[in-house]
């Protein structure tokens, strides 16, 4: 795998990405914890560096599928703040006018097509999405979300062999946070890297720290090359961790203490925004500005969310099937 | 029973379950139990259920990987040889996943093999709506099950019945599955008596009565006794019937109760189109057409997938005034 240097402007989008998912993601549990907000939440805070790295490459027309943990993707694929928020409150302003919450977030026109509950679902799905821009003969990637938990389902093996055989243009990631709920890595898991599951479907394995975002970006530009020109798809293992357990409430006691205290020291966040003022990517006063702006935005978000209206109940009866039911 | 605890007057369901896993395994080295989670490492099941059980019982008591159709398979395999697993479904719409394991083995192996093999396992699950858990983790799904022969669907709604049938399912020699709702889990309520099995496929008289008869399971049990007590205020007498065991179905204490009040309400949380009302229905007005004085009513969810939003949630569920007004449409 060939290391790629983004450019300045592309370092500090990167950027301006993971602050958007982090800002979002500790002001949507700061309402939680207010008791403003109520809702599965499966926070995805420390995992930011994937999708964000991921996304610069990507287009509108690129498609993404992810998960139940899924809000870091599709901020970054750009799910606008406010529908992501109203649909969080559950408003009929929501993206998905509040009848899909946290765990179903879409958003076509920038090309978020499903989110799943299911363990492994995401997979089959992407598939299909890149069959469907394979016969149109259009340039398109799909990218398909993950958990490691996730690989030991049959649709992860099903998919990847599928679209290995198909050479599907999608690109599989799989955010190895290491836990899967209260399941530590080793427990569930026969390889010591997902990565190395590549193999058997003769497809590329990218083992990469998903919290470096050059190493990120690199990886995910080598795939989606691969899937663009036609040469079919790729698995890639993001290495990262997830700061607030499975789900909001979840107190992981099942986690060492070392461990995730080593976890939070390597918080790709702070370090990222150390890492662009050292070499002169951006200064801090432009690092300032993206914060402010991304602050205005997610304060806008939570006032729209706040005083959206509520769904009507009829809405039980539309969306259904294409005509409203009886 | 060699566990000869002294009960404690009021536990939940939860604890009886556990009591009830604790107890069949000490009764029966055969019994072994696995799904995600349910090792005490990995908590002992999202709601404890299981806790305990793999500190004691050791490797008989295994957490899973993320691999429901593998290890729903694997407890078809263990079973057909006559060990008698008790898997977990972490949720139910995550049968959805290893459907194949159990409605195309687990149900058919015995008829299928001419009766050489059998399958007796539990698949433990769970559900329900109103904690905004969305379309994907809150369906109940019985009426798949109930439409597989070769499998039985148990739905208990309290502590003492939740223990009780169980075990029974555990002894029983075909597979079943065991279904439990999220809200019941907490509700206090008699402790069961440790060892005493209830059979499967009887249901229970939970308020004798002579207007109506009202017939429910899981969550509905918790609905209906409320609206049958502010009725008998007015004189209307109720008979609830908790059903307990939903396939096979009890039909003679359904029709015997019938033959009595001429009058039916059938109430579940699951979807009402194609579901466990309509069976009921269908085979109450087969036995008793003449003697019905109405139109037997379901009350039942919204036809669609389970909304998120809390005001939304609420217009799927039935309300307890649907519960009030099906009554009445009986009596009008
Ligand atoms: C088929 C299925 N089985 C079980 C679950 C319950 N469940 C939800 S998330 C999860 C853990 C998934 O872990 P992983 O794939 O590592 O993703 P992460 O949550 O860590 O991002 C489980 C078991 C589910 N949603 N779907
Ligand atoms: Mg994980």
């Amino acid at each position: 795998m060939n290391t790629y240097q983004p450019d300045s402007e592309t370092l500090v989008d990167i950027y301006r990405k993971m602050t958007l998912i982090k800002q979002s993601d500790d002001r949507v549990i700061g309402a939680m914890k207010a008791g403003r907000m109520r809702m599965p939440y499966y926070s995805a805070r420390g995992q930011e560096c994937i999708p964000a790295a991921i996304s610069v490459l990507l287009t509108d027309e690129d498609y993404l599928v992810t998960i139940y943990r899924g809000v870091h993707d599709m901020l970054a694929k750009g799910l606008p703040a406010k529908l992501l928020w109203a649909e969080l409150a559950g408003k009929a302003t929501g993206s998905c006018k509040g009848k899909g919450g946290p765990m179903h977030l879409t958003y076509p026109s920038k090309g978020c097509m499903v989110t799943t509950g299911i363990v492994g679902s995401s997979m089959p799905i992407a598939c299909g999405l890149g069959l469907a821009s394979q016969l149109r003969g259009e340039k398109r990637v799909t990218i398909a979300n993950f958990g490691d938990g996730a690989s030991n389902i049959g649709a992860f093996h099903e998919s990847l062999n599928l679209a290995a055989v198909w050479k599907l243009p999608v690109i599989f990631v799989c955010q190895n946070n290491q836990y899967a709920e209260h399941t530590s890595y080793s427990k569930g898991t026969s390889v010591a890297k997902i990565s190395d599951r590549a193999v058997s479907y003769c497809i590329p394995g990218l083992h990469v720290d998903g919290n470096d975002p050059i190493a990120m970006y690199s990886a995910a530009k080598t795939a989606i090359e691969r899937a663009r020109s036609g040469e079919g798809p790729t698995l890639i293992e993001a290495m990262t961790f997830r700061f607030n357990g499975h789900l909001i409430g979840d107190m992981g006691e099942y986690i060492p203490k070392a461990e995730y205290a080593a976890a939070v020291a390597a918080d790709p966040y702070p370090k990222y925004r150390s890492w662009l003022l050292e070499t002169k990517q951006a200064s801090e006063a432009d690092l300032d500005a993206i914060d402010l702006a991304i602050r205005a935005e997610i304060d806008e978000a939570e006032a729209f969310a706040m005083s959206s209206p509520p769904p009507d109940a009829i809405e039980v009866k539309r969306d259904v099937y294409a005509y409203e039911i009886a | 029973m060699s566990t000869e605890t002294k009960a404690p007057a009021n536990i939940n369901l939860i604890q009886a379950l556990n009591w009830a896993l604790h107890d069949a395994m000490e009764a029966d080295e055969n019994v072994i139990v696995f799904g995600e989670e349910v090792a005490d490492p990995e908590g002992g099941g999202v709601v404890k259920i299981s806790s305990g059980l793999s500190t004691k019982y050791g490797s008989r008591v295994r957490s899973t990987p993320i691999s429901e159709m593998g290890f729903m398979g694997a407890a078809v395999g263990a079973a057909v040889v006559g060990m008698k697993p008790v898997v977990e479904i972490m949720l139910m719409n995550f049968v959805a996943v290893c459907m194949d394991q159990i409605t195309n083995h687990a149900a058919k192996l015995r008829f299928m093999s001419g009766g050489q093999t059998h399958v007796p396992m539990v698949i433990r699950t769970m559900t329900g709506s109103g904690i905004q858990n969305g379309g994907q983790h809150s369906d109940f799904l019985e009426a798949w099950f109930c439409h597989t022969p070769g499998i039985k669907v148990v739905m208990p709604s309290n502590p003492v019945d939740g223990y009780g049938l169980l075990r029974s399912a555990i002894d029983d020699p075909d597979p079943v599955l065991f279904v439990e709702h999220l809200k019941s889990y907490f509700a206090p309520g008699i402790a069961p008596e440790r060892g005493s099995k209830i059979p499967l496929g009887k249901a229970r008289i939970h308020k004798a009565g002579t207007d109506v008869t009202v017939i429910g399971y899981s969550r509905s049990m918790l609905d209906i006794p409320p609206v049958a007590a502010k009725l008998q205020a007015e004189g209307i007498s109720c008979e609830v019937i908790d059903l307990r065991t939903v396939s096979p179905l009890d039909m003679e204490t359904i029709l015997t109760s019938v033959k009595k009040t001429g009058r039916v309400v059938v109430v579940h949380e699951a979807v009402k189109s194609f579901g466990v009302g309509a069976e009921i229905s269908a085979r109450i007005h087969e036995a008793l057409f003449k003697e019905l004085k109405a139109p037997v009513q379901r009350v039942a969810s919204n036809d669609s997938p389970v909304p998120y939003a809390p005001p939304l949630e609420a217009a799927f569920l039935y309300s307890h005034a649907d519960i009030e007004a099906a009554i009445r449409r009986t009596l009008a």
